[in-house]
């Protein structure tokens, strides 16, 4: 017998439905793609974050070799980048820099290089690539102005900049449900009261309101209460859009008659919502969420790049865009804006995945 | 329509009051004042101020009193003088120096919703009309990059390439000889050789929302039966589309007007910062930076006011566009 789709569950319904959006599904892929760069940030990234280099002051990105010819002529496979030649221009104060070719640094996988804990519970020294001898040091793509490994601070920085999108948006969310939820299911002043709010904070300006707020954060506050405060100031204004949606389906589904018959056996109110009433909405409000991810990203990339959302030593694309603030610094190492190109990989991911979502989480529509 | 607009205008009152509020809030709430960041800086030079000192500069700034109290006060020297305060740190009112940076952002918010309704409404009738064309696909690619980069990354990225390739600087809104300048034809032929940039750059991702939401729109539209009853009378293709379809598609996109404009607003806060125009954006960040109160709360109260006076506008027109709405405002509540 042939499959019969009518028979599937609603997960399994949405799951089809999403499979078939192309670009959704690769959205999902480089979304999921990014998150694991996120959680394995120390295993991927080949070097010390935070290890400064004078020596190596805004060096170029190295590119990969794989062959090496020795002496004799021979050719044999040893994948190596290549060290630096450096001169000083003494009127200037630069220095530029050449490939060496003489200056091999063989390169490898699982190389060994400086220790970090592994999900932050399994001490190790592994990396999944990186120079063979843990004293060279490995540029793909660059140095910062204090010689520090651009790629391993974006790979870092992945973790800090995607993770305040999840939590801003779970934050948002509470603050949407309840507030939402209220409003849709009482009605009366209730709903009144909260749609007032709603309308004001949404003709507001956002972001000389982020401003504000985030400009009061002391320079001096520890960095999670920092990262902490963060979230809650996007909230703010960010759970706005979450409540319209929830109170929109609260509107909707007060009067279905499975919600009726349920109320009418005696359901508590907690039960006629969470059993009853949330299974029907939770894939669009699964949709609406991811499309607000992105919109924390930016915002947090953003107040960090003017220099009052996080600050050094935290690592977030943010942060290492703030290197790239001034028309001097991008001349000479265009490659700092690094970062900003992740901020939009992950942007349109993220949109891409939110857009297949939507489509998909009314899998009973035609 | 006039009974409308004025109720319309009315309303306006109680949110700005909001916006007043909230924006004095976000100054004072948080712990620190300027007299706070004198003292740090005093220190930094080796000259610590005693407590009576540090209370009797306070006083002096009126900053000692009850944060109500201080509302109150602002906002009556706003009302009775038009007087929003004293700026610490350029020791001067407050008036004198917003109004110039405050008309430049509202001409550049203006000229850029003026920028992305001239761009993207051809361009999305063009997308609906020749679905699924080369057109298409190039147009709504470019679309979904313009939504997500960043406003700030591509003014940066536009910095790059014309100081690389162009061999010039682009940031400001006017030649160095015409900063200080009074105002003249000439300074401004200069402002709108310099105001383009920042336009583009704040108009895109506008531009891109506004190309989807006409495309989807129209083909919601396009094949209704009452344009293939005007085709069929022999009207001629481009008036088809000109007369009923299209008309049908603009009306959701006036009334999502207002939230562009609070965009667009919000967005020249950053890019004015990374372009160095002489708007309010850098002078609101310095401000907070200096912890300035009086100087950074009239700005973020003014940024307020032009978002709602945008809502209203787009709501006068969106009447007057539409008569089931006037009737619906104006009669019921």
């Amino acid at each position: 017998m042939a499959h019969n789709a009518d028979y599937d569950g609603q997960w399994r319904l949405i799951w089809r439905r999403f499979r078939k959006h192309k670009l959704g599904f690769a959205g999902l892929l480089v979304t999921v793609a990014i998150y694991l760069v996120a959680v394995f940030a120390e295993f991927l990234a080949p070097a010390d974050p935070n290890a400064i280099s004078p020596r190596n002051t805004y060096a170029p990105p190295q590119s990969l070799h794989f062959f090496v010819t020795d002496k004799e002529g021979n050719r044999s496979f040893q994948p190596h980048v290549l060290g630096y030649k450096t001169k000083i221009d003494y009127d200037s104060g630069r220095r530029t820099f050449e490939e060496n070719p003489r200056k091999v640094i063989p390169v490898g996988f699982f190389v060994k290089g400086h220790e970090y804990r592994l999900l932050g519970l399994i001490p190790t020294k592994r990396h999944l690539f990186g120079p063979v001898k843990s004293r060279d040091r490995m540029y793909l793509l660059g140095a910062d102005r204090l010689g520090r490994d651009v790629l391993s601070r974006m790979i870092y920085g992945t973790r800090v900049s995607m993770s305040i999108g999840l939590v801003g948006v779970t934050l948002s969310l509470v603050l949407g449900v309840l507030l939402g939820g209220a409003s849709g299911y009482f009605g009366g002043w209730v709903d009144l009261v909260v749609q007032r709010v709603i309308e004001f904070l949404q003709s507001l300006p956002s972001i000389p309101l982020w401003i504000g707020l985030a400009a009061a954060i002391p320079a001096s506050t520890p960095p999670l209460q920092t990262y902490l405060l963060i979230t809650v100031i996007l909230s703010i204004i960010g759970w706005t859009g979450l409540a319209r949606v929830v109170r929109g389906k609260f509107l909707s589904l007060k009067t279905a008659d499975f919600v009726k018959a349920a109320r009418l056996d005696g359901c508590s109110v907690p039960r006629v919502l969470v059993r009853h009433m949330m299974p029907s909405f939770a894939s669009h409000i699964i949709a609406v969420v991811t499309l607000a991810i992105p919109g924390m990203i930016v915002a947090e990339t953003s107040l960090s790049f003017l220099g009052i959302g996080l600050q050094q030593p935290v690592v977030s694309w943010g942060v290492l865009l703030q290197e790239a603030q001034n028309i001097r610094a991008i001349s000479t190492a265009p490659w700092l804006f690094w970062p900003g190109f992740m901020v939009v990989v992950a942007v349109l991911a993220l949109n891409f995945l939110g857009d297949g979502l939507r489509d998909a989480a009314d899998p009973y529509a035609t | 329509m006039g009974q409308f607009m004025i109720k319309r205008a009315l309303l306006m009152i109680p949110t700005m009051v909001a916006i007043s509020f909230v924006a004095f809030l976000i100054i004072t709430l948080p712990p620190g004042d300027f007299v706070d960041r004198i003292a740090a800086t005093a220190a930094q030079d080796g000259d610590r101020m005693t407590d009576a000192e540090i209370s009797a500069l306070r006083e002096a700034y009126g900053l000692n009193r009850p944060l109500l109290v201080q509302y109150a006060d602002w906002v009556w020297g706003m009302v009775s003088r038009g007087d929003f305060g004293t700026s610490f740190f350029y020791s001067l009112p407050v008036d004198q120096l917003i109004w110039d940076r405050l008309g430049l952002t509202s001409l550049l918010s203006i000229l850029t919703l003026v920028f992305i309704w001239i761009v993207a409404i051809p361009i999305g009738i063009y997308s609906a009309v020749r679905k699924y064309s080369l057109g298409d696909y190039v147009f709504t690619f470019f679309g979904f990059i313009g939504l997500a980069v960043p406003n700030f990354l591509l003014a940066l990225a536009l910095l790059y390439i014309s100081f690389r390739y162009l061999g010039l600087s682009v940031g400001g809104l006017f030649s160095p000889e015409y900063i200080d300048a009074p105002w003249s034809l000439a300074k401004f032929g200069d402002l709108m050789a310099h105001i383009w940039i920042p336009m583009i750059v704040l108009g895109t991702a506008g531009t891109a929302a506004v190309i989807r939401t006409i495309r989807a729109n129209l083909l919601d539209e396009l094949h209704r039966p009452y344009v293939t009853t005007a085709r069929a009378k022999g009207m001629p293709e481009h008036r088809v589309l000109a007369k009923y379809p299209v008309r049908h598609a603009l009306n959701p996109f006036v009334s999502s007007l207002n939230e562009i404009f609070v965009q667009i607003v919000s967005g020249s806060t950053i890019v004015s910062v990374v372009l160095g125009l002489q708007t309010t954006g850098p002078l609101l960040l310095e401000a907070l930076k200096q912890e300035d109160m009086y100087l950074a709360a009239t700005l973020i109260m003014f940024l307020g006011f032009m978002t709602v006076i945008g809502t209203l506008f787009s709501d006068i027109l969106l009447a007057w566009l539409d008569p089931r709405i006037r009737r619906e405002l104006s009669g019921g509540s």
